[in-house]
């Protein structure tokens, strides 16, 4: 894309972008910023307190460090899980689309019902879901004799906390894989049975480079969103049994809003900013290099 | 794949898709005692009880109005100002334009709860606290970047001779854009506005932190059964039901434009 003319006017077309943008990021962000380097005896006295808050969060001996370190660690598993999970199983229920015919936009609008779901409601759907008494989900359990309850027993709320999350956000891996699979001329399929090509040298040499560059925007999506997960998991499990499934935001939330303890939170803030910046900025970085070639 | 293996994979992947949500639906056609009294596979006395308290009540069906209202400023103000801004990205270079581009891109990827504190002393030294603007101007905190990304994909994928041939032929730069340009890239502003939308209404954190009284969005309103008197589960599951309508609609109106939408426009 380097053929595009150089014009700095275009400035005075991303300006109100800019003014919106830096009006609702980085004068918040300022707040802070100012938080996580003062203390307050209350009263609105604030001191300046140097670089204290960070040199705690980020010591694993402290009762904030080592919180931060936990969910931090929860937070990478959890988010390593659903892509593991959801990446396959969207590429293979975009492979089961149909192609033709009415049935193509009844079934990609089933698909993308989820994600149209205000977050606290998919949350409520799988809190009654999964209760023993009056779910589906957790009477059928219990009733094969498996030993489940997603309030009282960690193994449970991960499960029900996983199965949520892919219930919720695999038809968006599946509609990308879908419009990638969709840009494929017929030729290549044709050329492919003319060569007696089986079903999965056809998926692995023509339809996965094709998909190449939606599923990087796939993984970068999914990996950010369940980063910073917050409202499912706080609706159903509220971050319990204990802190099994207290991710970062949800240990944000609550010694920000919940203790109002406003330097550790802040300085966490900041850090946990940080983590998803370096990580958006090598998936930027891929994504970039990969639009830049031609031949995908 | 013989396309029958194709059909079951589907077909059972849509069921498991429907199981929760036709449990909700059951479950807001129940009233609590016969909810609380056992399993049962369908309501075995229809109520529409549950709904018609949410249609009277007007804690509850102003929070619908309320959310609808913050979500359609919110999608107006983010698509009107990204247009201009991913065309000058599609089209031009400029000084810092990939790194302006990669820090839009990040506001995007910002977790929301680090925002909330921050958020509500902003708009509490404004004056707009508890109003719908407050959640509409702050859910353009990932809503202008989003735009701006979808519609630089989609306007990208418009020939630049087409700008070109309409300079040439005497047009000025607001008449082309609108007259021509726009109706060129129609699809991808409904995409853009389709995903305003989505990303607006389910949002329940900042909605949630912005809000008390006078703007309560339905998502907070719902957090409201949990504490009083017990756990309504019918009033929560119709609540929940009637929170899918108006996804549905808007889903239904893109319907064929959404594969290409969700891939920002870029295959």
């Amino acid at each position: 894309m380097n053929d595009r003319p150089i014009n700095n006017r275009a400035w005075l077309f991303v300006l109100p972008v800019l003014v919106f943008v830096l009006f609702s990021s980085l004068l918040p962000m300022m707040t802070v910023v100012n938080y996580s380097f003062q203390d307050t005896m209350g009263q609105n006295n604030f001191f300046w307190n140097g670089i204290a808050w960070f040199q705690n969060l980020l010591d694993p001996s402290t009762d904030i460090g080592g919180r931060f370190g936990n969910a931090l660690l929860r937070n990478l598993i959890f988010s390593l899980v659903v892509l593991f999970i959801e990446v396959p199983l969207g590429i293979a229920v975009a492979i089961c689309i149909p192609r033709h015919g009415w049935k193509v936009g009844a079934t990609l609008v089933m698909i993308a019902l989820p994600l149209l779901i205000p977050w606290n409601v998919v949350g409520t759907i799988w809190q009654i879901f999964a209760r023993a008494d009056i779910g589906l989900l957790g009477a059928a359990l219990t009733r094969m004799g498996i030993h489940y309850n997603d309030t009282q027993d960690p193994t449970s709320a991960w499960a029900t906390i996983v199965v949520m999350d892919v219930w919720h956000w695999t038809g968006m891996v599946a509609l990308l894989a879908y419009a990638g699979l969709k840009s494929i001329p017929d030729a290549f399929y044709q050329a492919a049975r003319i060569d007696g090509a089986g079903r999965w040298s056809v998926f692995r040499n023509i339809e996965l480079p094709k998909l190449q560059k939606v599923l990087v925007i796939a993984v970068l999506l999914r990996f950010m969103e369940s980063f910073m997960i917050y409202t499912e998991p706080a609706t159903v499990t509220g971050g319990g049994p204990g802190e099994a499934t207290s991710f970062l935001s949800l240990d944000l939330v609550k010694i920000a809003l919940g203790q109002v303890d406003l330097g550790n939170a802040a300085a966490l803030s900041l850090v946990y900013n940080l983590i998803t910046l370096s990580i958006c900025w090598v998936f930027f970085t891929v994504m970039t290099q990969l639009d830049q070639r031609k031949d995908l | 794949m013989p396309s029958r293996g194709r059909t079951i994979g589907i077909t059972l992947y849509l069921l498991a898709l429907f199981l929760p949500i036709y449990w909700l639906l059951n479950m807001s056609f129940k009233e609590n005692g016969e909810i609380m009294s056992g399993l049962s596979f369908w309501p075995h006395h229809v109520t529409f009880g549950n709904y018609s308290h949410i249609f009277h009540d007007p804690a509850w069906y102003l929070g619908f109005v309320h959310s609808l209202e913050y979500v359609a400023i919110n999608t107006v103000i983010s698509v009107t100002i990204a247009l201009p801004a991913a065309y000058a990205f599609s089209r031009y270079r400029f000084i810092g334009d990939k790194h302006l581009f990669f820090w839009l891109l990040s506001n995007l990827m910002a977790p929301p709860a680090v925002y909330a504190m921050p958020f509500f002393n902003l708009y509490y030294s404004i004056g707009l606290f508890d109003t719908v603007w407050a959640v509409a101007l702050a859910h353009c905190l990932f809503n202008v970047p989003l735009a701006v990304w979808i519609l630089e994909g989609f306007i990208s994928g418009v020939p630049r001779e087409i700008d070109e041939t309409a300079a040439l032929d005497g047009y000025s730069f607001p008449r082309f854009f609108v007259r021509i340009f726009l109706p060129l890239i129609a699809n991808g502003i409904g995409v853009a506005a389709f995903f305003c939308f989505m990303f607006s209404w389910v949002e329940q954190l900042l909605a949630t932190t912005l809000t008390t009284v006078n703007a309560k969005p339905i998502v907070s309103v719902m957090t409201r059964v949990y504490s009083a008197a017990g756990m309504d589960w019918g009033l929560l599951a119709a609540a929940g039901v009637l929170t899918m309508i108006p996804g549905a609609i808007v889903i239904w109106f893109v319907r064929n434009h959404i594969a290409k939408g969700f891939a920002l426009g870029r295959v």
